[in-house]
């Protein structure tokens, strides 16, 4: 090894091309952040509605805008992928499935369920709207 | 202390029932048990925003008045609030390594996520109980 110590090395960030795992791994945490970061959208949905009609069309029409239905996307994204991803993590927590051909499949169990619960949730979504 | 001759107590005696051996596992089980949480209560408010996408405001109150609905609201903005504040917590911890920095961020974070979590459950108190 490099370090002429024979142990292993941790992967060096800037050369070292991640696993889809690792990548996955990752996105969990940005995802993570990126939806309490969201989460203030949520407040302001909420105390709109109790503050009144006017503020809630207000906060109803930043929402339903093209920003706001852009910012949604990204969030309901984020928000599949951190609960499809978190139930997996849960999964690791209780000692399972952590085989790497348990991990392959799961990795893409948890982009496949994303991808479809985002894409469903949008096509009912607009249908409803 | 442990290393004076003087006593007669073991290190081992003497660091036992201190430091994260009393908690070593408590904000670690309690970001579980929120993400427990809130997997159901995920799935309740996707369907609730959807059910209620092109509700005008009147459509709103009503959902909120029904006290399932205001019932599992608070639960998911204070499991959501206190989940969020855990994991950035952790993240915060892994990243910021200037002391005063971390704990400004670590107090800033909990200190707002706790505002915020109380505005969400008056505004569904408000509308609740409103007329």
């Amino acid at each position: 090894m490099a370090n002429g110590s024979g142990r292993p090395l941790s992967p060096h960030l800037q050369v070292y091309k991640l696993p889809l795992t690792a990548v996955m791994s990752i996105t969990h945490r940005i995802t993570g952040v990126g939806l309490a970061v969201g989460t203030l959208l949520l407040v302001w949905w909420l105390v709109a509605a109790a503050a009144g009609p006017e503020a809630f069309a207000r906060a109803q029409g930043f929402i339903g805008s093209f920003f706001g239905l852009l910012l949604m996307f990204g969030w309901s994204a984020a928000l599949y992928y951190h609960l499809c991803n978190g139930i997996r993590h849960l999964v690791w927590d209780a000692g399972k499935s952590f085989e790497l051909t348990d991990a392959d499949r799961n990795n893409k169990v948890v982009l496949g369920a994303t991808a479809v619960l985002t894409v469903l949730t949008w096509i009912v979504g607009l249908a409803v709207w | 202390m442990a290393s004076n001759s003087k006593t007669l107590r073991s290190p081992l005696q003497v660091a036992r029932g201190l430091g994260s051996a009393k908690h070593g596992t408590e904000h670690w089980w309690s970001q579980r048990l929120t993400a427990i949480a809130l997997v159901p209560l995920t799935v309740w408010f996707v369907f609730g925003v959807i059910g209620h996408l092109g509700a005008d405001h009147a459509g709103f109150i009503a959902w909120m008045k029904s006290p399932f609905s205001a019932v599992m609201m608070v639960l998911t903005a204070v499991v959501v609030f206190h989940h969020a504040q855990s994991g950035l917590q952790v993240v915060i911890e892994d990243y910021v390594h200037v002391e005063w920095q971390k704990m400004a961020l670590i107090i800033g974070v909990k200190f707002l996520s706790f505002a915020l979590a109380a505005a969400c459950v008056l505004a569904v108190v408000k509308i609740f109980i409103g007329a």
